[in-house]
């Protein structure tokens, strides 16, 4: 955390930039027209290309290109008007080809930023420049069974040549917390474009981290501990938990050492999520020489101004811009715009939509947080699955505005809508609901004040919220007892009686 | 220009080549030819020459995202040296693979 805005602050700074690989959503791979669905039986969608034979030549998928270009332009990066792409060379048995085609001096897109704001205001409004969005092919998985000694290791080559967008930002972020709230928004910047289905189970969001302190010392000088990549986080939570270990531990170590930035090679730990540590892996002193080279089987790309301007004509809106519209159509609070829009935008077009029907968006973002978001999350599910759709959302509120129950009696009907599928007025209906008259009212204010004289006089002894009793025996009488105007008749009646 | 047998060593190494020693003299030797050969390109001026991506003047070759059919897991591994039918199999792999 930066020391201005936190009194209490650690003695360093927390320097922390991340790497994002990132699956594209396309139906093939990268250079060939095997399948990208995940799951299927291990080796059942390679072909010549993606396993490497003699004589097969990579054709590169379009769909992918342009993906990766939505990605860039939402990241506001510039894109490259010429792009090329290079062969990065290590030997892994997952590699089949010996090397990766990726993209080295002339990645398609650089420059770029992502900003975080947090509604609740927990860390300043962070923006996290991009170094450089490129597109490479993904490689297979290898599975060794620790437990069988000196086993084989079993190879599926199904993601071999998956595109991937490889996202790199500068060490810009400035706590655990922060990045963890910045890959949250990356994540639904990407998937509000559709470039990702941004799944980590699965594999389609890795993240990598890079971090160290800054120290600032008597002298005025900043020391720097050794930067050390994370690898191994499966989870945005995982990336914070590791972070805030690894925080600690170089507080630590660079207590007991002061060991400094380039006095050692980058380290690479892997996170240990049960353990919750970080381990030093093992490190190949020659691994970093991967003798690039431009990839002769693929012939450059350009882009024109005019091929830029459809695809930017074909995104939608990103969720911070959402965010904005949201709160200025609707006149809603950036904490409400920031949790509906978080959501997705299924939800966000649900909303809308109520909040059209209802005319008025607070009513309608109360609903959708308090009653919408709540069962939803219960029942599970998507949105558009929900069984109360907007009308019939807006017809309730309708009918609570015109004062025909209050806002806790529509909330059972609601459930009943929701559990059951049922309209508002068919619920109503069954369930003989009806605003209870004035006189109805008054006679039963009357009988139950008459049965309980003692909270009749704990009322008139300055209790006035002994009412509550009366309240819950009247709605078991007539469940259509409105408890506010209930209340109000109850207190106005014992006054009366006690003059 | 001269390679030194350090450097072809490291060039063995990187492609995981096991040269003995009398083969990492021959390759010394032939390999600083073959360079010696082509730095005759350094005496040329190339300020003025935009660098080459590719020796083909062709740009923007692109297909569809259209599956095509795979291989079927037997063909995809019936040259493999060793396999279960179902995976490649190779000799144990420990650490996280070098990829992405």
């Amino acid at each position: 955390m930066n020391a201005a805005n936190a009194p209490t602050a650690a003695p360093y700074t927390t320097i922390v930039g991340l790497e994002v690989h990132l699956q594209l959503q396309t139906r093939t791979k990268l250079f060939c027209g095997c399948s990208t669905a995940f799951g299927a039986p291990p080796n059942t969608q390679v072909c010549p290309v993606c396993l490497g034979l003699p004589g097969s030549l990579p054709v590169m998928n379009r769909a992918a290109f342009e993906l990766a270009m939505k990605a860039a332009l939402a990241l506001d990066c510039t894109i490259a008007s010429f792009t090329k792409w290079d062969r990065k060379n290590y030997f892994y048995p997952d590699l089949p080809k010996g090397y990766q085609i990726s993209q080295f001096d002339l990645p398609f897109s650089s420059s770029g930023s992502l900003e975080v704001v947090d509604p609740k205001g927990t860390f300043a409004p962070r923006t996290v420049r991009i170094v450089r969005v490129h597109l490479e092919e993904d490689a297979g998985k290898s599975m060794h069974d620790d437990t069988a000694g000196r086993a084989d290791s079993r190879i599926d080559l199904n993601r071999a040549g998956t595109p991937l967008c490889e996202i790199v930002t500068e060490p810009d972020l400035r706590s655990p917390q922060e990045a963890r709230a910045w890959l949250n928004e990356l994540k639904l910047l990407l998937e509000y474009l559709g470039v990702s289905d941004c799944n980590m189970q699965e594999g389609s969001l890795r993240v990598d981290a890079n971090v160290n302190l800054h120290i600032p010392e008597a002298s005025g000088r900043i020391a720097k501990t050794p930067i050390v990549e994370i690898k191994n986080m499966n989870s945005f939570r995982s990336v914070e938990r590791a972070l805030i270990y690894e925080v600690a531990r170089q507080w630590e170590e660079w207590q007991q050492t002061r060991a400094e930035l380039g006095t050692m090679p980058k380290q690479t730990r892997g996170w240990d999520d049960p353990a919750g540590v970080t381990r030093a892996q093992r490190h190949k002193e020659e691994s970093s020489d991967y003798r690039y080279f431009p990839e002769p089987d693929l012939v450059p790309v350009t882009v024109s101004p005019q091929q830029l301007a459809a695809v930017r004509a074909s995104m939608e809106s990103p969720p911070k811009q959402l965010r904005q519209s949201l709160q200025s159509q609707w006149n809603i609070s950036a904490y409400d715009a920031d949790v509906l829009v978080n959501q997705g935008r299924d939800l966000v077009a649900y909303f809308e939509t109520l909040a059209a029907q209802v005319g008025g968006g607070k009513v309608a973002s109360n609903w959708m947080q308090q009653d919408v978001l709540r069962m939803l999350k219960e029942r599970g599910g998507a949105i558009a699955d929900f069984p109360v759709q907007p009308a019939g959302l807006a017809d309730l509120i309708a009918r609570v505005t015109a004062g025909t129950f209050d806002t806790s009696r529509a909330r059972e009907i609601f459930a009943e809508m929701v559990a059951n599928g049922r309209s508002a007025a068919d619920v109503v209906g069954a369930m003989e609901i009806a605003a209870v008259g004035e006189d109805e009212l008054r006679d039963l204010c009357r009988e139950l004040l008459a049965r309980n004289p003692k909270i009749v006089a704990d009322v008139q002894g300055g209790k006035e919220q002994a009412v509550a009793g009366l309240i819950g025996q009247a709605r078991k009488q007539n469940a259509n007892v409105n408890p506010g105007e209930f209340r109000t008749m109850c207190l106005e009646m014992i006054r009366t009686m006690g003059r | 220009m001269t390679l030194s047998r350090q450097d072809v060593a490291k060039v063995g190494m990187l492609a995981k080549l096991a040269l003995s020693d009398a083969e990492l003299d021959t390759m010394t030797s032939e390999l600083s030819k073959i360079v010696g050969f082509v730095s005759l390109l350094d005496e040329l001026d190339t300020t003025s020459v935009e660098p080459l991506a590719h020796p083909l003047d062709t740009q923007n070759v692109f297909r569809d995202d259209v599956p095509a059919p795979s291989l079927s897991t037997a063909e995809a591994l019936q040259s493999a040296p060793r396999h279960d039918g179902q995976y490649f199999l190779v000799p144990a792999v420990l650490g996280e693979s070098g990829a992405a």
